[in-house]
């Protein structure tokens, strides 16, 4: 079944076509990976998914709901939660208030939003820094930190937009277990990424923009063998 | 419950404060402080903790005054009645200017507030046959001595001050921090940004508005010129916040005891007494400067600044 369904996406600054014609569904349970060159599309589609654009064209249906166009808090509390690239740590709050202020959207008490909160924080591996204050955390736990804040929503849907970039190694296997535990507990994921090794590590499939448009789709395998994303992004070496 | 004993501890002394039979002056001071302290803490809610600055909490403290002064003058009502009377006016004119300038984002709703407490005092000035203008409006004072005000303004800093902190500690605060830390953050945690900016405008304007209504009945006597002043009324809440600390509990108390007991001081001193605005210029500048979290925010920099010089010394 089809999870998230974008129809004919356009979006256009002026003259740009930031994206141009973007056809593709993301189905339940998998874990899709956006790639592309810089400047392909990616996030602008991430805000036309959740509303922090109104496409100019086309359309986007979550659960066969059209949903271009509702303000991004609409769009959360449907059930699709994102994370920032650049990240937005509620800086004067402390881990835990960030997930809190997050998990008070489906639980009104506190009780019940503190039990989500401290389900999230083990989940993500940021029970031990949740007194800190967010501002005072190191690149690879705020970028955790917006995963764990997403998943406070109790969200059926996430977008992650590069959750990877900057991290070392060691950060990054972490990762890549939250997102695979994150598929096990049944939310469907697109996630934005450069790191070509986690995307072939962790995707079921895989869509390729470039210049707003989509190039090509399909699984791990068919995209490193695809002609036209070896010379669009990929370049010779993943390519052979 | 530790955490409420700090409050009632200071409750139970500024209950027991007039039985030391202080003289009327000193009382003033503390029925002065107290109102603004009410009104200290409501600004904070939507400036402090919310992150909207309004540079024109005098409209909400002005439509409360004149609540009180109108039903007097007109329907011949107690003025007392002005509480109940304010309460609603003002917090539909805070929903309709939320529900318009809050959605936008950055100084538009500075600007917005800056312009209704000024076309509030403009337009008070100029009806004169409703408000009877730049004239004022004059009320027999209840009662002679200062005890009885002295603890209804308690009264209603302490509904101020548990209303704030029942606010800040649910749903409704972290929703306001959330929002004052980034906007887009809170929106894409499902944080409806416009409705929250509004509720904590909304709230805020109420509590103010009492205090405002509190000051007809007290003073006896109000006119546009003062209930609506941009400086003297919009302004020095801010400062009796900034003073004290921004998004803090007991900033504004500390700010409003400063601010009072400064305006005081400063316009008894010969020659530069006029300038006492001038003077709480450099005050809001250096204290930007120096303690940008105010007096309570700012404690502990302040402890270690003050302790190093005690060392040396």
């Amino acid at each position: 079944m089809s999870m998230l369904e974008i129809r004919k996406l356009s979006m256009f600054f002026g003259g740009l076509a930031a994206l141009h014609d973007v056809n593709f569904d993301v189905r339940q349970g998998e874990i899709l990976a956006l790639i592309g060159p810089n400047g392909a599309g990616k996030t602008t589609l991430f805000n036309c998914v959740n509303g922090f654009y109104n496409p100019s064209e086309g359309q986007v249906l979550f659960k066969g709901q059209p949903i271009s166009g509702l303000k991004p808090h609409k769009v959360c509390q449907m059930g699709i939660a994102r994370t920032f690239q650049v990240v937005k740590p509620l800086s004067r709050m402390s881990v835990f208030d960030n997930v809190l202020a997050s998990a008070f959207l489906r639980n009104p008490t506190r009780k019940g939003a503190q039990d989500v909160a401290d389900e999230v924080l083990h989940f993500t591996g940021l029970w031990d820094d949740r007194d800190q204050l967010s501002k005072g955390l190191p690149l690879g736990k705020r970028k955790r930190l917006e995963i764990a804040r997403a998943l406070a929503t109790q969200p059926e849907f996430l977008l992650l937009d590069e959750s990877f970039a900057g991290l070392n190694p060691a950060e990054l296997d972490v990762s890549i277990d939250i997102i695979r535990g994150i598929k096990q507990q049944g939310i469907t994921v697109m996630i934005i990424e450069h790191h070509m090794k986690v995307i072939m590590a962790i995707s079921d499939r895989i869509v390729v923009l470039n210049f707003g448009q989509k190039i090509a789709e399909g699984s791990p395998a068919e995209i490193s063998a695809d002609r036209q994303v070896v010379e669009a992004y990929l370049g010779e070496e993943h390519g052979a | 419950m530790k955490n409420n004993l700090v409050p009632l501890v200071v409750l139970a002394v500024l209950a027991g404060l007039p039985l030391l039979g202080l003289n009327s002056y000193v009382m003033h001071i503390l029925i002065l402080s107290i109102m603004w302290t009410l009104a200290g803490m409501a600004w904070n809610l939507l400036g402090g903790y919310c992150g909207q600055v309004s540079f024109g909490h005098a409209a909400f403290f002005g439509m409360g005054a004149y609540s009180a002064g109108l039903i007097h003058l007109h329907l011949g009502l107690s003025p007392w009645w002005g509480f109940l009377v304010s309460l609603p006016l003002v917090a539909l004119v805070a929903l309709a200017m939320g529900s318009v300038v809050l959605r936008l984002r950055g100084p538009y709703f500075v600007l917005a507030t800056l312009a209704i407490g000024e076309v509030l005092r403009i337009t008070c000035e100029n009806l004169t046959d409703f408000t009877k203008g730049t004239l004022g409006i004059m009320i027999t004072r209840t009662w002679v001595e200062k005890t009885q005000y002295y603890y209804i303004i308690l009264g209603l800093a302490l509904l101020g001050f548990v209303v704030c902190r029942a606010i800040v500690h649910s749903r409704w605060g972290y929703y306001f921090v959330a929002i004052r830390e980034d906007q887009d953050a809170a929106e894409s945690m499902g944080i409806d940004t416009t409705r929250y900016k509004t509720i904590a405008l909304t709230v805020s304007a109420m509590l103010t508005g009492l205090a405002g209504a509190f000051y007809t009945n007290y003073m006896g006597y109000i006119d546009p010129g003062v209930v609506f002043s941009l400086g003297e009324i919009s302004i020095l809440i801010i400062m009796v916040v900034m003073v004290g600390g921004v998004a803090t509990q007991w900033g504004p108390a500390l700010g409003a005891g400063i601010m009072v007991i400064l305006a005081e001081y400063i316009r008894s001193l010969p020659l530069i007494g006029v300038a006492y605005q001038t003077m709480f210029g450099v005050l809001l500048i250096v204290i930007i400067i120096y303690l940008p979290n105010g007096l309570v925010g700012d404690w502990p920099v302040l402890r270690r600044k003050l302790l190093r010089r005690g060392a040396t010394a």
